[in-house]
């Protein structure tokens, strides 16, 4: 018998006095105390979505500011501190504050409705995995009202930027670092619990619908990869209050080592942001191809190859710090080894589409838009991972326009394609086919302005994190500021849609919202009650209900 | 169908053995950081050792080939020693053994003590450089407003990567802090 939560709920009962507040068959609390104390996995998916979303309108926010920067050379609208500052909180907050708990949070949602489990495997630690983010986020942004300003050393805060010559307000930085790391690593404690203790008794591993499987994989890189960045941030602090000398070589130590800590820490990371955008579309193509996805278990070896093959290459990040020859050949190997794992992915969504009877409903179209999209960033990325090729491209606008293409084109999008997917079962309404469209083609031609001329810029020299330019880059810039401002003005639009769906949505009351969708989450009701699969679905349903398998 | 299942209740438990570790092996970076350093003599770390003069005397030394030698110094931040090398650069044949010498001036009314690191670069040319005598081998004490000169003797190995042509010898001095002395 499966150990479930109501077990592990009996259990701490037995200990706690308050015992009932969590109590299957009574409602939600009233009012905001609802959303303190829940521990329902469906309310905490939907305040880590919210949380994000704020996040990701912050961060574009900033990203704005930059755009409008750069729109002319010469400086116009801010000080170069100042825009140094959005540069790196842009950075920040969009890794830690919106991709992260976007995705954590439609872990939340889905996976417990994807296996089968009445909720997470640890529901209070999962409310205070939430609850620790909205303090770190605060504590992050509050820097920028310190004497000093903010962190203005890029998000990649490389020593001694970020200890010798930084601002008093690091040391705050450092402080939502850690907070920030301790959620992620108990949000992905109670993934892997909840995936490998949770599930229905009558689904294996390899019955797991692709995205529970991306999850399982990235819980693992988060939690093997997390605690590096904590340890570099905890060598920050003393360096930079203690009188260590862990990056100071005039005390002993290397600066260097914070680049190998650092990226150890971040090549993992880029990829704990996109395996569960490789889930999401993997859930949604099959859907609106009315074929089983392609390939199921080479998805499965390739997301798990890929998070193997991401701890060992991290120093392609760092051609040009002086490395030996044979490390550089090593490095480069390494990593233009990662796209044949990705390649077999992009292969497997083309082949579940060839000849299946495509409709172009919203989400499907964002999912289009990510196979493609995103593999224009893969390709970037081979190039920048060529290490001769690198000595030219390293720092440029060229590797800005590779990373924008695989984390907005790439891990945003398929955000934006989950929620447009799974948002009808969740709050029982349809959102507005014709604005999501008109959405749609605003959002992808606007980005595309936006990043693509960006490479032009690398390739010609540009650097990053400047704000300003040499006159001859000027037409891209602007041209990639109106991209910028168009793309900005689309999440407004984003915004309107969202809320009005859940205020004024038209009602959807079948389960299966989308007529060729397979998944458990298909068959509770819709809206998703507070509690499902307090009975857990059997074998038949399971495999009934797979993505993957058998006829649509 | 009842799968069996192999991980327990308190399964999440052994998880957070994970996370504990890796944060372990972030501090573990740093001494595999500096021994892989030391083997291969990246990062011009290998600097610091003294060799024995039986083992360089016997080179074969080719005159034709030269490489020239830049000498540099540096002082950590609040260090009060002016310290520049006598000589700026040298034209030298691998095999052969010179001396130069660095100058030391303590700017302040204080006994300071302190303690030079050397690096070379590139990082190849760490592994052939090799140091019979050096003021880095030890601490120094340094008088108040008193001219110290002290003394480098080295040996470029002919075994330096032909490709090689320039290197630089530089010192960086920081300040040993007289408590923990």
């Amino acid at each position: 018998m499966a150990t479930t939560t109501s077990d592990i709920q009996t259990e701490i009962d037995k200990h706690d006095d308050h015992a009932g507040h969590d109590d299957h068959h009574h409602g939600p609390e009233k009012g905001l105390m609802r959303w303190v104390k829940t521990t329902n996995h469906k309310d905490i998916g939907t305040l880590y979505l919210w949380f994000a979303f704020i996040m990701l309108l912050v961060g574009g926010a900033m990203a704005m500011v930059i755009r409008a920067e750069l729109f002319q050379p010469g400086l116009q609208l801010v000080e170069p501190q100042f825009f140094n500052q959005m540069t790196t909180l842009h950075g920040l907050i969009m890794v830690f504050g919106a991709i992260m708990p976007a995705f954590v949070g439609l872990a939340n949602w889905q996976i417990p409705l994807m296996v089968g489990a009445p909720d997470m495997a640890l529901p209070r630690m999962n409310n205070w995995s939430f609850w620790i983010l909205p303090f770190a986020g605060a504590m992050l942004l509050s820097t920028l009202f310190m004497q000093g300003g903010g962190p203005a050393f890029g998000w990649t805060f490389y020593a001694p930027l970020s200890t010798t010559f930084a601002p008093d307000s690091t040391d705050f930085f450092i402080f939502a670092i850690h907070m920030l790391g301790f959620s992620s690593i108990m949000g992905a404690i109670n993934i892997i619990a909840t995936i490998l203790n949770m599930r229905a008794p009558g689904m294996r591993l390899m019955d797991m619908p692709l995205f529970v499987w991306t999850w399982l994989i990235t819980a693992f890189l988060l939690i093997a990869a997390m605690p590096v960045l904590a340890g570099a941030v905890t060598m920050m602090l003393m360096d930079r209050n203690f009188g260590t000398s862990f990056f100071d070589a005039a005390g002993g130590g290397d600066p260097v080592l914070f680049q190998h800590i650092f990226w150890f820490f971040g090549h993992p990371e880029v990829y704990i942001m996109i395996l569960p955008a490789f889930g999401v579309v993997s859930q949604i193509i099959p859907t609106f191809a009315r074929k089983p996805l392609f390939g199921y278990s080479s998805m499965v070896y390739a997301t798990a190859s890929i998070a193997l093959l991401s701890f060992v290459v991290w120093a392609h990040h760092m051609f040009l710090t002086g490395m030996p020859i044979a490390g550089q050949m090593y490095f480069m190997y390494a990593t233009i080894m990662i796209s044949v794992p990705t390649g077999v992915k992009v292969f497997n969504w083309v082949t579940t589409m060839w000849r299946g009877s495509m409709t172009f409903e919203v989400p499907m179209m964002w999912a289009i838009a990510f196979v493609m999209l995103f593999t224009i960033g893969g390709f970037s990325g081979l190039m920048l991972g060529i290490a001769p090729a690198d000595i030219q491209y390293h720092d440029t606008y060229f590797v800005v326009a590779h990373f924008h293409y695989v984390l907005v084109t790439g891990a945003l999008f398929s955000i934006i394609a989950a929620v447009f997917y799974w948002l009808p079962k969740w709050c029982g309404r349809m959102f507005n086919e014709k604005l999501a469209t008109i959405h749609f083609w605003w959002a992808v031609i606007s980005v595309n302005v936006l990043f693509f001329p960006q490479h032009f810029l690398g390739l010609a020299g540009m650097p990053r994190r400047i704000p300003d330019y040499a006159l001859q880059f000027s037409d891209f810039n602007m041209i990639s500021s109106i991209g910028g401002f168009a793309f900005g003005a689309s999440f407004f639009l984003l915004t309107y849609i969202i809320v009005d769906t859940i205020r004024n949505g038209k009602p959807v009351k079948e389960a299966r919202v989308w007529e060729s969708a397979k998944g458990l989450e298909w068959t509770v009701a819709t809206p998703a009650p507070l509690h499902t699969f307090d009975e857990a679905p059997t074998r038949e349903l399971i495999l009934a209900e797979s993505s993957h398998t058998g006829s649509h | 169908m009842d799968e069996k299942r192999t991980v327990g209740k308190y399964f999440w438990l052994k998880l957070l053995m994970v996370p504990i570790g890796m944060f372990g092996f972030a501090f573990a970076l740093i001494p595999l950081y500096d021994v892989l350093c030391d083997v291969t003599g990246l990062n011009g770390q290998l600097g610091n050792s003294q060799v024995d003069y039986s083992k360089v005397v016997n080179y074969a030394v080719d005159e034709n080939r030269h490489v020239m030698i830049d000498f540099t110094a540096a002082i950590s931040t609040g260090f009060p020693i002016n310290f520049y090398p006598k000589t700026k650069k040298m034209d030298v044949i691998p095999g052969k053994m010179y001396t130069i010498e660095y100058m030391a001036e303590n700017r302040s009314n204080k006994v300071v003590i302190g303690q030079a690191v050397p690096s070379i670069a590139p990082s190849l040319a760490a592994l052939h450089f090799k140091k019979l005598e050096c003021f880095c081998f030890s601490k120094q004490v340094f008088q108040p407003k008193q001219p110290v000169v002290m003394a480098v003797r080295f040996v470029v190995e002919p075994d330096l990567d032909k490709s090689i042509h320039n290197i630089t010898l530089s010192y960086n001095f920081f300040k040993i802090d007289k408590s923990k002395t």
